[in-house]
């Protein structure tokens, strides 16, 4: 067997996907008839914990401890009142941090290796039902996802009775509508029951309490997506895929102005530099560059001197930001950072759900006071007020972490390039000449619950 | 004066089912949502999708009659469907237009992109051309950062966008027939 060094990517292709028999005929559902003919749950849940996987979503938290707290029932007890009719594992494919688009690189290219990741997951959990969550601007995702799931159910990996075994499982595609929040798993939950996407306190953890009131799994597509692959090479293998800290590997992707943009499945722990430098090829032409965003809209910058850092989460927490999506946000030095900040916390204003206040009211007043000094009509107060407004809106103060994650790219902006915030101010406009990127009108939106889409 | 429960006059209570203002297949395909949900009002959001995609929009009508088939309250789907970015709950044009405003645009410049498009047809965000072809909405990352600037129309995602090829773009749809209908 050759060995496989890029196993959620290797199968992937965009122009047409596999067909379930190509699928099979390339190794597909293996993973997935080992765990139902072989292991018992507790066993995949193991062998799950064992491989360290972490999820991909973002927060970094350990898969098969976020599986553990699933309430478990005996087998055949149907006479049992505390047995829920329904348990529920979801992938979360509302993939909507800005600068992230690995989870549709997998939903598009390679669709039936979700399925064949949600039987393993379901299977795992005990879950009857799964939804793939997924945005409604991904339509050709929808359509190879359902059609994946149609093939899926007419040779029996979905529906009852999987393969034989006792265990079922039922599978759709659920396309949202619209809106950041609903990528955070609470807001998700209430999404799929059809309400206002407005996250819910915790706890009740989703796990017991989630869907409809049911245990519940929300998962990350790309997380879910090295699942087959956990299974049929095992732990050690998953460890051994990257040199790192972290286990197994990670999407990559950069965007902004560098020579090639794009995305590539690379070891976890790839540094920076060899993401930037030798994936993107480096800067465009004439550009310099100044910082970036290391995983998403809602990281905090890093800048040159950072570039050796290895992208796994301990690494890229030591030099105070976050691994997020892993997927860089390039900043070069003839874009305004002033420019790039005002743009990322509008996009939070107007994403906010509205629900508490510091991330109602506190988002738009960023983007008032950085419109301000973007137009140089900025005081010098302004400054305190933006430091301010970072701490009124940090952990702990919010309903969840949508403001938290504006705070980071503005307060690492104003300790990085404070230079640029002040020079806005006292020379009362902003340097950056370029035609069309700094000359833009820009007009306060604040949050209102998505009233400005009508 | 003394309360006479016989003299007060009928009063005709006037229950309407909008129900009947949906077709046969709009109601069989929202059935079909229902069936995969636990609860009636849970398919509210793939609903107010399905009537959207055969009628363009969401009227106050449809919003009516989709309460009254999950039986839950207008104002609870009222609050749903203007959460969602992606239920119109006005009329719009023949293409609605999803210029992507996010960050890797922003870098890309796609602002050059949004004055093309807004001298081009006449229109700012929110509003429709006059012929009712188009209707111009920002949207939030629409996944194309390493394609940037990017923007969607209907099903269909337009990527690497310039000033130039944007106003082809619109040209060449608005040539098309109404083939939604």
């Amino acid at each position: 067997m050759t060995e496989i060094i890029r196993p959620l990517t290797h199968l992937v292709n965009l122009k047409s996907p596999l067909s379930l028999s190509d699928y099979i005929s390339e190794g597909g559902y293996q993973g997935a008839s080992k765990a139902i003919h072989e292991f018992s749950p507790k066993q995949v849940l193991d062998l799950v914990s064992d491989s360290e996987l972490k999820g991909r979503g973002g927060a970094g938290f350990p898969t098969g401890m976020k599986w553990s707290c699933v309430p478990m029932f005996p087998d055949n007890d149907e006479t049992d009142d505390d047995v829920p009719e329904f348990k529920y594992l979801v992938a979360n494919a509302d993939e909507m941090e800005p600068g992230t688009f690995k989870d549709r690189y997998l939903l598009e290219g390679v669709p039936h290796q979700l399925v064949e990741a949600m039987i393993i997951g379901a299977y795992t959990i005990a879950a009857n039902r799964g939804y793939i969550f997924l945005r409604g601007e991904y339509h050709l995702a929808a359509k190879r996802l359902q059609q994946a799931i149609d093939e899926a159910y007419q040779q029996n990996w979905l529906g009852n009775n999987i393969q034989g075994t006792k265990f079922s499982f039922d599978l759709y595609v659920h396309t949202s509508a619209g809106r950041y929040i609903c990528g955070e798993e609470t807001a998700l939950i209430n999404a799929l029951e059809g309400r206002r996407a407005n996250p819910r306190a915790k706890p009740p953890f989703p796990q017991m309490s989630g869907l409809f009131g049911k245990p519940t799994v929300v998962n990350n597509v790309e997380t879910l997506c090295n699942l087959p692959h956990i299974l049929k090479h095992g732990a050690g293998w998953f460890k051994a895929l990257s040199p790192d800290s972290d286990a197994g590997t990670k999407i990559y992707a950069a965007c902004g102005r560098v020579k090639s943009p794009g995305l590539w499945e690379l070891p976890m722990g790839t540094t920076i530099r060899e993401i930037l430098y030798q994936h993107a090829g480096g800067m465009a032409d004439g550009l310099k560059l100044r910082g970036l965003l290391p995983g998403g809209a809602s990281t905090d910058f890093l800048l040159p001197e950072h570039l050796d850092t290895p992208m796994d989460f301990a690494s890229i927490s030591k030099v105070g930001s976050r691994l997020g999506t892993g997927g860089l946000i390039v900043l070069d030095d003839q874009n305004c950072p002033v420019a790039m900040v005002l743009n990322l916390l509008k996009f939070f204003a107007q994403e906010s759900c509205g629900f508490c206040t510091p991330c109602r009211d506190g988002t738009p007043w960023a983007v008032e006071v950085l419109t301000r000094i973007e137009n140089g009509k900025g005081r010098k107060e302004d400054l305190d007020t933006l430091h301010n407004l970072c701490d009124f809106m940090w952990l702990g103060k919010t309903h969840c972490a949508l403001a938290p994650g504006a705070v980071e790219p503005l307060k690492s902006a104003l300790r990085y390039f404070i230079d640029e915030f002040e020079q806005h101010i006292d020379n009362g406009c902003c340097s950056y000449q370029q035609q069309g990127i700094t000359q833009q009108t820009h007009v306060v939106q604040p949050s209102h619950g998505g009233q400005f889409h009508g | 004066m003394e309360y006479k429960m016989n003299a007060m006059p009928q009063i005709n209570i006037v229950t309407i089912d909008y129900r009947q203002y949906l077709s046969t297949s709009e109601i069989t395909s929202i059935e079909h949502e229902v069936s995969i949900m636990e609860t009636r009002e849970a398919a509210g959001i793939e609903a107010l999708k399905i009537i959207q995609e055969h009628r363009g929009w969401v009227s106050d009508e449809s919003l009516y009659a989709i309460a009254d088939l999950l039986n839950m309250p207008e104002a609870e789907l009222e609050g749903v469907a203007t959460f969602y970015n992606l239920i119109y709950r006005q009329e719009v044009g023949q293409f609605v237009i999803h210029l992507c405003d996010s960050v890797a645009c922003h870098l890309t410049g796609y602002q050059q992109v949004y004055q093309a498009i807004k001298t081009h047809l006449g229109i700012d965000y929110g509003q429709t051309t006059q012929d009712q072809k188009f209707t111009f909405l920002s949207n939030v990352c629409l996944g194309d950062c390493d394609k940037a600037p990017s923007m969607m129309i209907g099903k269909q995602h337009y990527q690497y966008l310039t000033p130039e090829n944007v106003v082809e773009i619109l040209d060449d749809l608005a040539k098309l027939e109404n083939e939604n209908d």
